[in-house]
């Protein structure tokens, strides 16, 4: 027996994964007409390559990676280009993303497809076939696949950690695929560990999956994966607490699983690229479970940007329906528009209704009751930072840690008051980079306009300075001194360039840019809920809110060059 | 609700409340079966006091009243209040300490949550400052052979300040164990001497014990209901344990032992009931045993040298002042900031 570690707190909501699991997957009719975001992964969008009108098979590229985080789009089947224009996508911004138009065709008709002897190639190789075959983390997050293993030089992973704990309640499809593709799963987990170098691969699952834990073990009997059961504890599944658990180290904040030696990706992930490396298919559709108020729970394999209206229409919508959760109740999206395509991350699609999600009673003062502290897996005191956050002491909820919190919700689900506090969390994270942004740019601008003045300062200089000398030497009569040249900077001497730093600050852009995006309309949406009324008579403390920010931004520049893939929503890809 | 977590645990602020008053009930009952039924007047008195407190303050502040006044935080307050002062208070000390305390120390600092002293504590505060005397005649137990008042004359002087003829209240009432055992030390007796007396029982006074045994009981269902944690009540009495077996080790003719300021006065309630406000208590785990221990070494001195008959609400009013500071020296580490392994 392996020796399990434990992370702090954690949470036993109701598991309701019954309703879906039992029944095999199917797989849901053709649509006439997909939308594929080019946004689908974190990073920058994919680019286009074809045109209106153009005639594409299925699992042909329609937008290839752009920049090193990025990843490719697919066409889900064979049809025509109509458009490429915005459209409403699955994010948690409500704001359009530029989407590829397909209409299909009926045919389904595939490229040629070929398997890949992925020994036979080198690394960087594969890396860059994974990339354009559009793998991304299937757990929620959507990192692309190839930038995780694309190691630093020295850098070094031990441990390949597989996630199929499924800590979230409601969603089974991870549970699914283990129990009907538990083979193909290992077959990706292989190609995983061969691109790590890991000496141990850990699968995780929680124990109340028996019989995916059975057809994985039975899957790994003859490779060196050992399948670890793991208590069911939500979030159990989170990337970190899943390393903890089954490493018991843990990820530093701020850092990524590889600062310690650990590679983390979900099964479905795996599957995906057993689907690529041993059939040639790339990323073009995924399992979702359709759950919640719907006649038939089940788990549906579904093209890419199928519209979400033809995926619950597979399980029939019951009456009382009240809108849907695009992922989990914890961490999931609320969407009433289920004309929004289906992407990457989606791994579940949840119907509302009153019944089954009632409203929650209206927020009472915190009480300072500390059950959310006991509860969180971060060990962070959420009642401090829901206190500063209210105040509008941004200051104050990071030096409490807030780019600590994922997002996991454990806290407002124990909390006895009801307040909403992940919403003051992400209202304070996206109030804090909507400042530095504004900061940034006025820092931008200072520094530009101090640089103009001390160059009409020195050109004025050297003026005077060349009208003295030419006085000088006119009085001399003999040549002025030359001037020395101004040593040339080395242009090699830049040994800190490495390529995981261009890895690590191109993360980190992309996804600040993504985030910020999201985080400034959800704000705006949530501004009303969360900031106070009296803002007009907040000036003079605003005033010292935002001097107390320029005195912390050298922390705050070191968090944000952080807040990269690790602190996205704690899923594993 | 149209952001994420989606769904919540079915527990309330009121629930909570709710089950923090069954806990006391254990303690209540063994107070009526001892010392006889006034006790719940009081109780009664301080509720009504406490919910009309309540109501006249949220509306003065324009808050809602339905969800505030069914958060049963209130009542509480009342019953812990009415649980510190003696039964045969005359009724307007129990409305003016209720009364206090909700309206200054709870409402004037912003109501529910945001209350920096415990409310009934201020309320204690207020009478034993200003009305010493009442608070000195405590009933005595049931069957040790001292006079004993009638309720209906209880009641009578409770609401109406009126004994029955040739009686003092002197003669039908004492002092508390606690007291009683800090005079007679003053008057050079030893500890032994003075627990023979007939008001003293096996580990505190005589009755009283068995109430403080009834707290105990309510606090063990609040720890396994997991209402309260541990942290703070075990190192209260862990520590007032060491503190006083120390002490009585050291010289056992003039410092009660351990067992006795166990069960004497309000070591118990304060365990359990008012220590374990989560309001006015840290919230870290480290906090929390600073906050207890501390509480204990008061209680021991205020309780050991001071003048008050017994040290547990100056105890908790002068940690409750502490919590802040305490609360950012014990800021726990957050994850991934341990280092490697555990
Ligand atoms: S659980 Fe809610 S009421 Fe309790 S301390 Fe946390 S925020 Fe406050
Ligand atoms: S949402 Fe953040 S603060 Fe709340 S429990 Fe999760 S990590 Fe902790």
């Amino acid at each position: 027996m392996r020796t399990l570690f434990r992370f702090h707190g954690g949470i036993h909501p109701d598991e309701h994964k019954l309703e879906s699991s039992e029944s095999p997957a199917r797989r849901a009719p053709l649509a006439k007409k997909l939308v594929l975001p080019l946004h689908q992964h974190i990073g920058n969008g994919a680019k286009v390559a074809v045109q209106v009108g153009d005639r594409v098979l299925k699992g042909q590229m329609l937008a290839g990676a752009q920049g090193m985080i990025s990843a490719a789009i697919h066409a889900p089947t064979s049809g025509t280009v109509t458009a490429v224009a915005p459209h409403p996508v699955p994010h948690p911004s409500r704001l359009g993303g530029l989407c590829i138009h397909l209409e299909s065709d009926g045919e389904d008709r595939w490229i040629a497809l070929a398997p890949l002897d992925f020994h036979a190639m080198p690394k960087s190789e594969l890396l860059g076939k994974l990339r354009d075959a559009g793998i991304v983390g299937l757990g929620g997050a959507t990192f692309p696949t190839h930038v995780k293993y694309g190691l630093a030089p020295g850098q070094r992973i031990d441990t390949l950690v597989i996630n199929g704990a499924e800590c979230e309640p409601w969603i089974t499809t991870d549970d699914r695929l283990m129990r009907e593709h538990a083979e193909g799963i290992v077959r990706g987990i292989e190609v995983l560990r061969h691109l790590s170098g890991a000496a141990e691969v850990l699968v995780g699952i929680e124990d109340n999956k028996p019989q995916a834990i059975a057809a994985m073990r039975a899957a790994c009997a003859a490779a060196p994966i050992e399948v670890v059961v793991v208590p069911t504890l939500y979030p159990s599944g989170g990337e970190k607490q899943l390393i903890r658990i089954l490493t018991g180290k843990e990820v530093p904040s701020g850092g990524r699983p590889t600062n310690i030696g650990v590679a983390c990706n979900n099964v479905a992930t795996a599957y995906a690229i057993h689907r690529f490396v041993d059939h040639g298919e790339p990323m073009i559709s995924r399992q979702v479970t359709v759950t919640g108020n719907v006649r038939v729970p089940q788990n549906i394999e579904v093209l890419i940007g199928t519209p979400l209206a033809e995926v619950v229409a597979c399980a029939e919508a019951l009456p009382g329906t009240s809108g849907y959760i695009l992922g989990g109740p914890m961490m999931g999206l609320h969407v009433d528009d289920l004309h929004l395509p289906m992407v990457k991350s989606a791994n579940c699609i949840i119907a509302k209704s009153g019944q089954l999600f009632p409203p929650p009673p209206p927020a009472m003062p915190c009480i300072r009751c500390t059950r959310c502290a006991q509860a969180c897996p971060a060990d962070l005191q959420p009642q401090d930072l829901y206190w500063f956050a209210k105040s509008n002491n941004f200051g104050k909820t990071q030096e409490f840690h807030l780019f600590d919190c994922i997002e996991c919700g454990a806290c407002a689900y124990v909390c006895p008051s009801h307040i909403p506090l992940v919403q003051y969390f992400r209202f304070a994270k996206s109030e804090i980079w909507q400042r530095e942004r504004e900061a940034q740019s006025a820092e931008v601008a200072r520094e530009r306009h101090e640089f103009r003045q001390f160059r009409i300062e020195r050109e004025k200089q050297e003026k005077a300075e060349r009208l003295a000398q030419k006085e000088k030497a006119a009085l001399a009569a003999k040549p002025a001194v030359p001037a020395p040249l101004p040593v040339a900077a080395d242009p090699n001497a830049d040994p800190d360039n490495t390529l995981q730093m261009r890895v690590d600050a191109d993360i980190a852009r992309a996804n600040m840019q993504m985030r910020i995006d999201a985080a400034v309309a959800r704000a705006k949406e949530q501004a009303a809920i969360v900031q106070p009324k009296n803002t007009d008579d907040l000036t003079p403390h605003q005033q010292a809110e935002i001097t107390e920010i320029e005195t912390r931004r050298a922390k705050l520049r070191e968090i944000a060059s952080h807040a990269g893939a690790d602190d996205e929503p704690s899923k594993s890809n | 609700m149209l952001s994420s977590p989606f769904i919540t645990t079915p527990g309330s602020v009121s629930q909570i409340m709710l089950r923090v008053l069954l806990a006391l009930i254990p303690g209540i009952a063994a107070y009526v079966w001892y010392f006889g039924p006034a006790i719940l007047v009081s109780i009664a008195l301080a509720s009504v006091t406490a919910l009309a407190t309540e109501a006249l303050m949220l509306k003065l502040r324009n808050r809602p009243l339905k969800p505030f006044l069914s958060d049963n935080s209130a009542l509480i307050t009342a019953w812990l209040l009415a649980l510190s002062i003696p039964p045969l208070a005359p009724w307007w000390m129990v409305v003016v300490g209720t009364a206090f305390g909700i309206a200054v120390a709870k409402h004037l600092y912003g109501g529910l949550g945001n209350n920096i002293f415990n409310p009934a504590m201020i309320g204690y505060a207020v009478l034993i400052i200003s009305f010493p005397g009442h608070m000195t005649h405590w009933l005595t137990p049931h069957a040790i052979g001292l006079l004993e008042l009638p309720f209906a004359d209880q009641l009578n002087y409770i609401f109406h300040g009126i004994l029955p003829a040739g009686l003092t209240l002197d003669a039908v009432t004492t002092a508390t164990p606690l007291d009683t055992l800090k005079t007679q030390l003053h008057l050079g007796l030893s500890v032994n001497d003075i627990r023979e007396m007939p008001i003293y029982g096996f580990l505190g006074g005589k009755g009283g014990e068995m109430v403080a045994l009834g707290f105990a009981v309510g606090g063990i269902y609040m720890l396994a209901a997991r209402i309260i944690t541990w942290y703070l009540p075990l190192v209260y009495l862990a520590a007032l344990f060491s503190i006083a077996g120390f002490f009585h080790l050291y010289d056992p003719a003039h410092y009660a032992s351990p067992m006795f300021h166990w069960f004497s006065g309000a070591a118990m309630l304060g365990a359990f009931f008012i220590f374990t406000d989560p309001v006015g208590s840290p919230t870290t785990r480290q906090g929390k045993v600073i906050y207890a221990a501390g509480a204990a070494l008061l209680t021991w001195l205020i309780r050991t040298f001071g003048g008050f008959p017994d040290g547990v609400a100056f105890a908790a009013l002068l940690m409750n002042i502490c919590v802040p500071l305490i609360d950012a020296y014990t800021q726990p580490k957050v994850f991934g900031m341990k280092g490697d392994g555990k």
